[in-house]
């Protein structure tokens, strides 16, 4: 029986702000000391108090925007009530009623969508650590972490392939960094996934109605690299189908990857660990955005990756792949269209975007003028007498009989070589044009 | 010298006068909590500083300050176990403004364990008693900070009130207790009890002291955003005012004298001039139900921070009130509960509100007893699982609205203090002040002081 | 009449408020929880239908602070109310996965 995989994607990222979520303590974390950027507040002391930072509720709203999510024009934040050690109130603040945008998507192909549930906005908890200190088995915890602001963005069950889990999370790191609120970075812990996978019989349309959806959910938590959740994905479709076949029912659980042991396994779940009672928190007044606040957004909006993509292959006659990674970042992109824009008219667009896409240009080192300079230099070609190019075409031909014998029986392909033995003979400029139609006139001289 | 009975007005002037030193008034204080503190017990940890910073400020003014506000280096314990040893690394905001304005900590004030409570009975350091009868409870949570004001230990103390946790100490030791409107103070640095009713405030020996020490420490916070810069609204004179007295207050239940003598001291405003107005409000027994379940889910969310790594001991420290008031509120948040019991109370909350706001279009201010009986004698709480709930009825209603409100001492009932409360409109603590102070101006109760 | 919590509910609360609990305070609990439930339970006699809960009494919104760093304690001060701690980290046993 063939099962297709339905699988939903929750996503955190952490925002580049300066300081963090709920206190002015400095939000970079990376490989800061242990415990150097904390205050009573990120440290949950008693008597300490969350005032929410006003930037990163803007990008979250540019982001949600640039997710085509519904904003809502009245927002709040609420507790997520658990216990663990790296949450230093035992609650999280987090958006659970009223996130800042819904019911957005995200075209990831020409005509495939994925729907975004929600885009909200909430805090990072701090770093665990899992050691012994002499015979006592204990966590370390690092709360510069603490207080971090994320944004978490869950999608809809719409992905039928891990290609298009592929796709979405290439597009979606796109867009945030062409927002400039992330560098939304895997490695460094900036962008985090969080897959959920079912299985289905065959045909599952998208979307899928909810009384259609799978009877449960397997979710793969602690994933800390997109190769990871590849793997952990194509792992479970594997032990899923294998169970299902079976006539076994695959338990609604909690998974991690181990890369150790190449699988996913199962993560102990407490009784009642899902109740977390969530509640308006109390110590932050509501938000509310009027008509216009919401409209302004929509003009902070830059250009995106994808429409640029679309632009540049309408304007410029680019093909989808030389689009595609052309703007894989605005550096690069804005770097082509400088080119494009200030080039000779003997240079066109797909030239400049072969250079930059085969040639392995540093566009940090060389500007566009020097590009294109290099381009017009490389055009040009070593002019040679008509007398010399019919005497070294002889010559080409006679030191090469072997060749020329394989070419008049049918093996045309041998003109490559023969062309080389020319440009040998003449210097890398040598116009190719000119001598494969010399050569080939030779050739057909029996 | 007995400066330590002055007033912070007659200290204040004092000082500027020279007509003695900080050293001597704080010294005074001092002596008086060795003389008196071991009966009353109202001081945990004390300040070994003290005297050293009044030698070093002129204006120092000494102040006891309730235990559950932060004070950086000296211990804070919410008067709980599981914060024995407890040395906060910073200052409540409060306590900033006050120490800006020259106030010196004298120490820190028993109250009701984690402020869990309407007695100081339950604080985990055995009781403060009562100044006026010491076989008595002085009331609470705030109890410690409001024997200390009434026994002549502290020229003012800094208390808190989530439901009567400053009235009803007042009221009990015959001293003022103002509760600012939600929002007016910081509550950064003040242990969370409910997060949505708060209050930080003074208690004092009269009204002109607890309004100097409520514009030292109101103001918007950036460290609190629940605080607002708001303004106070116009002052009527007392003879344009009109007070209601809601007959739902004045409750068959309650002591029958202590009706009475709120009942006379209403008319000391009708002589001044006031219109007296009998009004009938919301039955404030649902307001029990209301803060009941709003406080303790709030209190369960906010005690999740004690788990013994960072701070603090082990969460089975909790004493058996605390752990009362977490699993209620555990279980009032719970899936399957949450709109039975939370949202449920935050509606009728809404009722309670509207109920105000439509009474205060009628009359200018609300006056009724503040707690229904004199101070009760110690043991009472034993047992109960709603003693303070239940005891604050007659100041629930305005907490869970957020309106503010003060205590004054309008009489005696057996030798024990009466107080009389004051509640305003959202933001009009200048009117009630004002009301509190012509009432002072015409009577004599707020001098006098229980006999130890 | 009395709903009353079952010892099992009560330890189900318990655990969801990471109470440790005495056998002894499983049963007062379980009677003087029920007796507080009972008593709210008096709210119902409200009408609250089309009435909007209240969660803050304030009245503001869209309370913020600048993105702007300030100073942070430092580890010393952070970590000295810890029972334990190892190297500038808080240290916590290991009983979750």
């Amino acid at each position: 029986m063939k099962y297709t995989p339905v699988i939903g994607l929750e996503t955190h990222v952490e925002l580049a702000t300066a300081s963090k979520m709920f206190c002015g303590c400095s939000a970079e974390h990376f490989q800061a000391p242990p415990n150097t950027h904390t205050c009573p507040v990120c440290l949950g002391l008693p008597g300490a108090l969350p005032v929410p930072n006003k930037r990163a509720v803007d990008w979250t709203l540019l982001l949600a925007e640039a997710l085509q999510c519904q904003l809502n024009t009245q927002s709040h934040f609420d507790r997520k009530n658990y216990f663990y050690p790296d949450l230093p109130k035992s609650y999280q603040i987090t958006q659970y009623e009223k996130p800042l945008g819904e019911n957005g998507q995200l075209e990831i192909a020409p005509g495939k969508i994925i729907r975004i549930r929600r885009v909200h906005l909430e805090e990072d908890t701090g770093k665990l650590q899992h050691t012994q200190i002499g015979s006592d088995r204990v966590v370390l915890v690092d709360f510069n972490r603490s207080g971090v602001p994320l944004v978490e963005i869950v999608t809809e069950p719409d992905f039928r392939s891990l290609e298009e889990v592929d796709l979405y999370v290439k597009k979606l790191q796109r867009i945030i960094r062409r927002l400039e609120i992330s560098n939304a970075d895997m490695e460094k812990g900036s962008m985090r996934l969080e897959p959920s996978i079912s299985l289905s019989g065959d045909e599952v349309p998208v979307p899928l109605p909810n009384d259609q959806l799978p009877p449960y959910r397997v979710e793969l938590k602690n994933i800390n690299s997109f190769r990871f959740a590849r793997k952990a994905l194509e792992y479970e479709i594997q032990r899923q189908s294998e169970l299902l076949t079976m006539g076994q029912k695959v338990l609604q659980q909690t998974r991690g990857w181990s890369e150790d042991k190449n699988a996913t396994f199962a993560q102990r779940e407490k009784e009642g660990e899902h109740d977390y009672r969530y509640f308006p928190e109390p110590d932050i007044p509501p938000l509310e955005f009027t008509p216009e606040e919401l409209e302004a957004i929509k003009h902070k909006i830059p250009e995106l990756p994808y429409p640029r993509a679309v632009r540049l292959i309408n304007q410029y006659g680019l093909s989808d792949y030389q689009a595609d990674l052309l703007t894989e970042n605005k550096d690069l992109a804005d770097y082509f269209e400088k080119a494009v824009t200030t080039a000779a008219k003997n240079v066109s667009p797909k030239e400049i975007a072969n250079w930059l896409i085969n040639k392995k240009i540093d566009i940090a080192k060389l500007s566009p003028q020097a590009l294109l300079a290099e381009i017009a230099s490389a055009k040009e070609t070593t002019t040679i007498s008509d007398e010399e190019m019919e005497r070294m075409v002889r010559e080409v031909l006679a030191e090469n009989s072997q060749a020329v014998a394989d070419y008049r029986k049918g093996k045309t392909q041998i003109l490559g070589f023969l062309i080389g033995c020319m440009v040998k003979k003449i210097g890398p400029k040598a116009d190719r044009n000119a001598i494969s139609q010399k050569l080939q006139e030779k050739l057909r001289v029996s | 010298m007995g400066l330590n009975s002055l007033t912070l007005r007659e200290a204040q002037e004092g000082l500027k006068a020279k007509k003695f030193t900080s050293q001597e008034l704080v010294k005074d204080c001092l002596d008086r909590i060795e003389e008196t503190d071991g009966k009353i017990r109202a001081f945990l940890a004390k300040n070994p500083l003290a005297l050293k910073e009044a030698t070093e400020n002129p204006q120092g003014i000494p102040v006891a300050i309730k235990d559950n506000f932060n004070t950086s280096g000296l211990e804070t314990t919410a008067s709980s176990n599981i914060l024995k040893g407890y040395l906060p690394p910073y200052d409540a905001t409060v306590v900033r403004k006050v120490k800006e304005n020259n106030g010196i900590i004298l120490g820190k004030t028993n109250m009701d364990a984690f402020a869990h409570g309407s007695s100081t009975e339950t604080s985990d350091f055995g009781p403060t008693k009562n100044p006026w009868d010491l076989q008595r409870l002085p009331g609470g949570s705030s109890g410690g900070s409001a024997a200390a004001v009434a026994a002549d230990q502290a020229i003012f103390a800094i208390g808190s009130e989530t439901a009567g946790s400053i009235r009803g100490p007042a009221a009990w030791c015959g001293i003022v207790g103002l509760k600012p409107t939600y929002g007016r103070v910081s509550r950064y640095g003040l242990i969370a009890m409910a997060s949505s009713t708060d209050s930080p405030g003074p208690l004092t020996k009269t009204v002109g002291d607890a309004r100097t020490v409520y514009h030292w420490i109101k103001g918007q916070d950036p460290h609190d955003a629940t605080t607002v810069d708001q303004g106070e609204g116009t002052v009527k004179e007392i003879r344009d005012l009109k007070i209601g007295l809601p007959k739902e207050y004045f409750r068959p239940e309650g002591q029958k004298e202590v009706n009475e003598t709120v009942w006379q001291a209403a008319k000391v405003f009708e002589r001044l001039g006031a219109r007296l107005v009998e009004i009938s409000l919301f039955d404030p027994q649902y307001a029990i139900s209301v803060y009941t379940i709003v406080q303790r889910s709030e209190v369960s969310s906010n005690l999740g921070r004690f788990t013994g790594i960072r701070f603090g001991h082990g969460r089975e420290t909790f004493n058996a009130e605390n752990k009362r008031r977490i699993m209620l509120g555990t279980y009032a948040l719970s899936a399957g509960y949450y709109d039975a019991y939370y949202k449920k109370a935050q509606q009728v909350r809404t009722v309670i509100i509207d109920d105000f706001k439509k009474t205060f279009e009628k009359v200018d201010l609300i006056l009724a007893p503040t707690m229904p009986s004199v101070a009760p004698r110690l043991g009472v709480t034993q047992g109960q699982s709603m003693y303070g709930e239940l005891a604050d009825i007659l100041t629930e209603p305005s907490s869970v609205a957020g309106l503010p409100a003060i205590s004054l001492p309008c009489g005696f009932v057996a030798g024990l203090p009466v107080g009389l409360q004051l509640i305003g409109p959202l933001w009009q603590e200048e009117m009630i002040l004002k009301a509190a102070e012509e009432f002072e101006r015409n009577t004599a109760w707020h001098k006098e002081k229980p006999k130890l | 009449m009395s709903q009353g919590l079952t010892k099992a509910e009560v330890q189900h609360v318990a655990q969801l408020a990471n109470l440790p609990l005495k056998e002894e305070e499983v049963v007062d609990f379980s009677q003087k929880l029920s007796e507080t439930i009972d008593y709210v339970k008096r709210l119902n006699e409200v009408k609250t239908t089309a009435v909007a809960p209240t969660y803050q009494t304030g009245g503001t919104q869209n309370r913020f602070r600048e993105d702007e760093i300030t100073p942070s304690l430092p580890p010393t001060e952070a970590l000295k109310n810890a029972e334990r701690q190892y190297n500038n980290f808080f240290v916590a046993p290991d009983v979750w996965d």
